[in-house]
């Protein structure tokens, strides 16, 4: 048996490690969020917003078409993704304890993990192969399906907190079992729902990968879906590859209201969780 | 009735998209796999104009900078789940806890942004000049450097898997019931010695779990580790020299895959890494839904 001292030593000494540990954790989101400011804010000013690229040495371009993409194809993400992950959410919580619903639940989680690159290609043979050209759409299809997934668990842990002697009221006032479901379960958990959807939709917005081969990008304002569209990170992307300054000026600005929309969303979401939870 | 049979089809879409995944790909890569065989998985030739193709580079750059980046992740980490659930006084863990999940919201091509102008640069010129005269003559050292490599791309990975590592952690250590810790106090060991002989040890299927989980996160991951990496078909032992992973050749060369051999290789190896990532995935829920059974662990976490 080594020493009392000893023994406190090493105590001591490895609980200022994981003091360290945890510091040294949050030391890269510091320096990101540092250099994005020092580096992107200089570049922001109105025409960011409003302006579409320019070539290379005029002045004045901006991102207004890269920003107004994102929107657009995040947008048609949500339409195809979250109607179909709120439903498997509710259908997890109210029905899912037999082995079909274990099963759905299983399988969400793998496919959480899985690349979003490989979602990307699979939404290329599904939708830009048989239509022959990249499309917005397409785009918004690949996002739509990482969006299912998170949406399902999310929806399916908020319905859970919802107590079940709500349930029990709603059955015993004679409610049949689709009426206690939405109008007094998914009702009560509808904050929760709209905050697990914002993660999930912070988590697609700054997605590349699976829009590579989809919406591809575009050099101009387009807002057509069955064409290819600029997205935000396609824009930084292709912008910090590129070999001028100013792409990489306008790259650094461009992450930085990337960031800003979506650590916004994740934060707010954070948020309403908790309040949540303190009620509960 | 109709109520629950809706839920039940919508639900039964998860699945079908799995499946639909798994099908589509492996048919896409059917002639790649008829025209090489196995020799596909253990050839590093990679020629577009004779049509050639070996992924053998591509397969071990992937397993290469993913465990470079389990190596400085999971340490980390798992220091930082003790932290938040032993040693930080509880002021602190709200928001330590929040700040280290903020990483895994960063998006990939954000790190990868800061990668090429801040992360690399600092190596290149700050970090290998200082440590060049003790690590030079390690052989995974070897060689000149000169910036992107699979050091690069394991360091910005182990900074992305370190979130989730760190989160899922911190619930399987949160889900350690209290009397073990009082047990192990009680027989008088100090708070690290509890941590250390009962409370890990405790989680320990769930911690492997996690591990597991930070593991397929870095597989997969493709903008970061492009744009970092440095896009070489070929096997390198040595940190310093450019790789190239499944997913970073995906990014790079399906657009422009002209031959239909080339993009079917490309589909066989994403095939791979689908097949691979579902394998890892569905081996770190088992171990996780053990400890904390059925919740959604690192799905909501995160």
């Amino acid at each position: 048996m080594r020493g009392r001292l000893a023994r406190r030593l090493v105590g001591s000494t490895m609980t200022g490690l994981t003091y360290g540990a945890a510091a040294l954790a949050i030391l890269p989101l510091a320096v990101i969020f540092i250099m994005l400011l020092v580096k992107g804010a200089g570049s922001l000013d109105l025409n960011f917003f409003i302006k579409s690229a320019v070539p290379v040495g005029e002045p004045g371009g901006g991102f207004a078409f890269a920003i107004v993409g994102t929107l657009i194809i995040v947008g048609l993400a949500c339409v195809i993704g979250v109607p179909i992950g709120v439903a498997t959410g509710i259908f997890l919580a109210e029905f899912g304890g037999g082995r079909f619903g274990f099963a759905v639940r299983f399988v969400a989680d793998v496919l959480n993990g899985v690349p979003s690159i490989v979602i990307g290609i699979f939404a290329w043979t599904w939708l830009v192969k048989p239509m022959g050209h990249f499309s917005a759409l397409a785009g918004g299809f690949a996002l739509g399906m990482i969006l299912v997934p998170i949406v399902a668990r999310t929806t399916e842990e908020m319905v859970r907190l919802v107590p079940n002697s709500l349930r029990e009221a709603a059955l015993a006032l004679g409610y049949p079992r689709w009426r206690t479901s939405l109008q007094v379960v998914v009702r009560t958990a509808t904050a929760g729902i709209v905050t697990g959807c914002l993660v999930a939709v912070a988590r697609v917005a700054g997605e590349t990968a699976p829009l590579l081969f989809t919406a591809l990008g575009n050099q101009f304002f387009s807002t057509r879906l069955n064409g290819p569209m600029a997205a935000l990170p396609l824009q930084i992307y292709a912008y910090a590859l590129g070999p001028y300054d100013e792409w990489h000026r306008q790259a650094w600005a461009g992450a930085l209201v990337l960031i800003v929309l979506v650590l916004a969303l994740s934060l707010i979401a954070r948020a309403v969780v908790r309040a949540k939870h303190q009620h509960a | 009735m109709v109520f629950r049979v809706v839920l039940t089809v919508l639900a039964l879409l998860l699945p079908l998209l799995l499946l639909m995944i798994g099908i589509k790909l492996v048919s896409e890569a059917v002639p790649a796999a008829h025209r090489f065989g196995l020799s596909f998985l253990t050839r590093s030739v990679w020629d577009p104009v004779r049509g050639e193709f070996g992924a053998l580079p591509l397969i071990f750059g992937t397993l290469y900078s993913s465990l470079v980046a389990l190596v400085i992740a999971v340490p980390l980490a798992l220091a930082c789940a003790v932290f938040l659930t032993e040693f930080a006084p509880k002021w602190l863990r709200t928001p330590v806890g929040t700040l280290i999940e903020l990483l895994a919201a960063v998006p990939s091509v954000i790190y990868g942004l800061w990668g090429i102008f801040i992360l690399i640069p600092i190596l290149r010129d700050r970090f290998w000049p200082v440590v060049r005269p003790v690590l030079s003559h390690v052989p995974i050292f070897s060689g000149v450097f000169y910036g992107p490599s699979v050091l690069a791309a394991g360091v910005i990975l182990s900074v992305m898997i370190l979130p989730y590592i760190a989160a899922v952690s911190r619930e399987v250590l949160i889900a350690v019931p209290q009397d073990q810790r009082e047990a192990g106090l009680a027989l008088g060991a100090t708070r690290w010695e509890t941590v250390w002989h009962v409370v890990l040890p405790y989680g320990r299927a769930g911690i492997m779990g996690a591990v597991i989980l930070g593991l397929g996160r870095a597989l997969g991951e493709t903008m970061a580790v492009t744009m970092v990496i440095g896009n070489r078909h070929e096997v390198s032992a040595s940190l310093l020299q450019p790789g190239y992973t499944i997913a970073a050749a995906i990014a790079n060369e399906f657009s422009e895959a002209v031959s239909d051999v080339h993009l079917s290789s490309l589909f066989l190896a994403g095939a791979l890494l689908f097949l691979i990532t579902v394998i890892v995935n569905a081996l770190a829920r088992v171990l996780v839904w053990r400890v904390a059974r059925g919740s959604a662990v690192g799905s909501t976490a995160i």
